[in-house]
């Protein structure tokens, strides 16, 4: 395994790494599903919560995570923490880091935030979600929840729908379903598409149409678009979002048979997908949530057992 | 089975660059065959069969002016749909395109609708709208350019109102790329346009009024060159008057940027000079320029740089115009001079017959994507302009069809007329 | 490294059959009990078990098998791959017989004892192991055992009762 202390990009790991989170996952699955929903694994670590952003599913995500660890954790919400007195990101992080933390779980509106933290702590850094760059435990969810359902993901078409540039849910389940041998389809309005395109990245195109990019697709990811989008002429309008990059059920009866919808959440219901299809079982949104709890435990678990072997050896 | 055939004229088609005397057939608006005889035609029989004797004519594909102001709504008094449509069919025109700058603006599926509900009452030719790039053509925000390509829009241009801002008018080709829309740029740099009101230079001098310098036209056809290429999106930009501008879109074709350009024929048949007496009738924008920009853009016309010749008709009233130079509103009609004005690069032998109709009826369906229009084919709508080159007539105040008569070229003389203009098959008398 | 076979394939049997009469012969309520393997080496010796008293008494008890690593003491020390725990079955008021090939420190047992809990109350937790390797760390002591090996901490002991060929190896790090 070649895994480091920290998750901060999907780039970082490689397929066996992707697999052996997931069978991990998979194990930790199990507990939440148990009258004791705890273990003690993690009794005695200490995880910071360092969340610079609002975020409910992912933070709650995170803490469940820890506590069915028997993890310490601490929340720091950043509106009532010294930041909002002048203090630098540096600073803060050499503050904590003199309070013996084991792991940090970053989620910045600066991409490359939990980056710069990784190299100035010995504690894991986890990436929970960094600007428009990365949310790794994101992709390790979708991936575990669609290999519940579908065996080879090298076999699957997947359709990407939305605002690719500024989503790092996009951009970090490329990243890892290309590695893993899927065929992506992106599409979007291009205004909202990476201008480079996706040349540099194996099996992945930018379908011409709605129609192309989900027909017989097996996965389907609609991404959140953000309202404030339109007032940078990114796109003109929430209602013409509606009109032309919704997901209805008439596009969703291109796709094939067995077809998953996953959407990272929150979702703008009736905006980036119709509210009939969340209400049937076609979509799997809230698998996700409950794998994100699994997928979390596992990244807690075996990137601290990866800093724990580099510890020297008393 | 309703059937037109032309006899005997010269047909002018762009897709073959060829001038043959040939007949065409038009069965139920489509363009069926187009033989040596009637003979082949004669095979079926038909209970309506109608006949256009076409000897000594030329027969062009149906023309297409892809840059026109009609007025409504909003400005009524100045043309209506209906009215402009009339000046369009005198001007030998099958179709034409509408800019947004009405009142309101398109900027709308309910404005669209409206528009094209008036042409289809006026009932006489095809007409296109072109949509708003920006809501209220503000330069503020996008429009819903997806409904506005839905409702019938063929492309999205804020003519009038230059973009100014950058990032806006990217992002305007980058949307408009996802509904294979053609962004339509009024390339023009505002500020340094200022207060002028003519082409910066010894006449504006003269007169002693502001001018717009040249620079003003080619630094923002640059721009937004320089996006298209970029983006690699599809820019068409409108009335390019000065040589500097026919250079730089010369330079940038060969670099392969996706983009088209159109002249009007004003800026190769007019000076500066038109504006001396303070003739408010000449005041446009682009502004009529030099001799040596005429120069440039007839030899853009000629090595295809330029690919389209539209009329930006522009009416105003005459109380509008009857007024100071600084006063009036720029702009002029234009949908009955644009053939006869084009005829003179025939009749200099600039350009051949089949030339014309690639740069008023090919390139414009081209650029647009109006499917099975701009060639004479089979299979093609059966929009026709029978055109008489040797026609010689004065270009008279009561000729104007147009609501408003604010043109330069009142007086002139002219060869060459449209005599039918045929849309779908209808025939109907231009002249 | 050194590899010194100490009980060949007649010799593993015996001992395999002697600590599955211990268990029979013990005035347990069969009914009422549950074997659970620890993984990996527990489970072929936990279905071994589970048959002979099927021959026996004609009950097939539950059997499941549980991976401890999340409740070890070190948790990250020994593997990095958590291994699945199959527990299919209600613990509660259950006669647990707790099942592993080698015994030692007796913290993996511990460990065992209280990921059981987790899932519920037995009754009781009877503890069986093929070898007693010695060298305990806790107050651990089986209930039944097939056999009992001299043996130092860094000497291995790899019990094989799968296939025909059964054997007991110790290897010994140099």
């Amino acid at each position: 395994m070649s895994l480091k202390k920290d998750l901060i990009s999907i780039k970082d790991l490689t397929k066996s790494d992707i697999y052996s989170f997931i069978e991990t996952a998979k194990e930790f699955k199990k507990i939440s599903l148990k009258d004791i929903k705890k273990v003690p694994t993690l009794r005695g670590k200490t995880v910071i919560n360092l969340f610079y952003e609002p975020s409910t599913r992912t933070r709650s995500s995170f803490e469940i995570a820890q506590k069915r660890l028997s993890a310490d954790s601490l929340n720091i919400a950043i509106s009532q923490s010294s930041v909002t007195k002048g203090e630098t990101l540096k600073d803060t992080i050499l503050n904590l880091e003199s309070m013996k933390p084991d792991a940090f779980v970053i989620r910045h509106h600066e991409s490359g935030a939990p980056y710069f933290i990784s190299k100035i702590t010995k504690a894991s850094v986890i990436n929970a979600g960094d600007g428009i760059n990365e949310h790794p435990t994101q992709t390790l969810l979708d991936i575990m929840t669609v290999m519940e359902e579908k065996k080879d993901i090298s076999s699957l078409k997947v359709a990407i729908i939305g605002d690719i540039s500024h989503s790092r849910v996009a951009r970090s389940d490329i990243f890892g379903l290309s590695m893993l041998g899927a065929d992506i389809y992106i599409y979007g309005p291009y205004s909202l598409l990476p201008v480079t395109g996706f040349k540099d990245i194996p099996n992945v195109r930018i379908a011409k149409g709605f129609k192309e990019a989900v027909k017989n697709a097996d996965v389907i990811i609609m991404l959140r678009i953000q309202k404030e989008r339109a007032g940078y002429h990114f796109i003109p309008s929430i209602e013409e979002y509606r009109n032309f990059f919704k997901l209805t059920p008439e596009l969703l009866s291109l796709a094939s048979k067995g077809v998953m919808v996953l959407h990272p959440g929150p979702v703008n219901r009736d905006v980036e997908i119709s509210g009939s299809i969340i209400n049937r079982d076609k979509t799997f949104i809230f698998k996700q949530v409950e794998n994100g709890i699994a997928v979390r435990m596992a990244c807690l678990y075996m990137l601290l057992g990866v800093q724990k072997s580099l510890e020297p050896d008393i | 089975m309703k059937r037109l055939i032309i006899k005997n004229g010269i047909v002018a088609d762009p897709l073959s660059r060829t001038e043959v005397k040939r007949d065409i057939c038009i069965e139920d608006g489509i363009i069926r065959g187009a033989g040596n005889g009637t003979g082949d035609f004669k095979k079926s029989r038909s209970a309506d069969i109608k006949i256009i004797n076409a000897d000594g004519l030329y027969v062009l594909p149906g023309l297409i002016d892809m840059h026109v102001h009609l007025r409504e709504p909003g400005y009524e008094y100045k043309e209506t749909i209906k009215s402009g449509m009339e000046a369009a069919v005198s001007g030998g025109f099958t179709s034409i395109c509408c800019m947004p700058n009405t009142n309101p603006p398109n900027d709308s599926a309910s404005v669209n609708n409206y528009i094209i509900n008036k042409s289809k009452e006026a009932g006489l030719i095809n007409l296109f709208p072109i949509g708003a790039i920006s809501r209220g053509l503000k330069g503020e925000n996008l429009s819903d350019i997806g409904e506005l390509k839905e409702s019938g829009a063929v492309a999205i241009s804020d003519d009038g109102n230059p973009v100014s801002d950058t990032s806006l008018l990217a992002r305007a080709m980058l949307y408009a790329k996802t509904f294979g829309l053609p962004v339509i740029s009024h390339s023009e740099d505002l500020s340094l346009r200022g207060k002028g009101v003519m082409n910066e230079g010894f006449t504006s001098q003269a007169l002693g009024v502001a001018g717009i310098p040249s620079i003003a036209e080619e630094i923002a056809i640059e721009r937004d060159i320089g996006l298209a290429k970029y983006y690699g999106a599809k820019l068409h930009i409108a009335h390019v008057s000065t040589a500097g501008s026919v250079d730089v879109i010369r330079r940038a074709k060969k670099e392969g940027v996706d983009v088209t350009c159109e002249t009007c024929p004003h800026y190769f048949t007019l000076t500066e000079e038109s504006l001396l007496n303070y003739n408010t009738n000449a005041k446009i924008n682009p502004p009529l320029r030099t001799g040596r920009d005429i120069l440039a853009v007839k030899e853009g016309l000629v090595d295809r740089t330029i690919d389209v010749i539209a009329s930006d008709h522009a009416p105003h009233s005459e109380d509008e115009k009857d007024t100071t130079l600084d006063n009036a509103p720029f702009g002029i009609i234009g949908l009955q001079t644009l053939l006869p004005l084009t005829f003179k690069l025939y009749a200099e032998k600039r350009l051949f017959l089949h030339d014309i109709a690639r740069l008023v009826s090919q390139n414009p369906a081209r650029i647009l994507n109006l499917s099975g229009r701009g060639g004479i084919k089979e299979g093609y709508a059966g929009d026709i302009t029978i055109v008489d080159v040797r026609k010689k007539w004065k270009f008279s105040e009561n000729k104007i069809k147009s609501l408003s008569k604010n043109s330069p070229f009142i007086g002139m003389d002219f060869t060459g007329i449209a005599v039918y203009v045929i849309v779908s098959g209808n025939v109907i008398s231009a002249n | 490294m050194e590899e010194v076979l100490l009980f060949d394939n007649f010799a593993t049997k015996e001992i395999l059959l002697g600590l599955t009469d211990d268990i029979l012969r013990e005035p347990l309520d069969f009914n009422n009990v549950s074997i659970i393997g620890i993984k990996e080496g527990g489970v072929p010796i936990a279905g071994f078990i589970r048959d002979e008293i099927k021959k026996k008494f004609g009950i097939l008890c539950e059997t499941g098998f549980i991976d401890m690593t999340l409740y070890r003491d070190d948790p990250f020390n020994v593997k990095k791959s958590v291994g699945s725990t199959e527990l299919s079955f209600d613990v509660n008021g259950k006669i647990v017989i707790l099942v592993d090939d080698v015994i030692m420190s007796g913290r993996t047992v511990r460990a065992a004892i209280d990921q059981i809990f987790d899932f519920g109350r037995p009754q009781s937790i009877k503890l069986a192991v093929f070898i007693d390797k010695g060298g305990r760390e806790l107050p651990i002591c089986p209930d039944f055992t097939g056999k009992k090996v001299r043996a130092a901490k860094k000497e291995i002991i790899y019990v094989n009762i799968e296939g025909k060929e059964k054997s007991v190896k110790k290897v010994i790090k140099k």
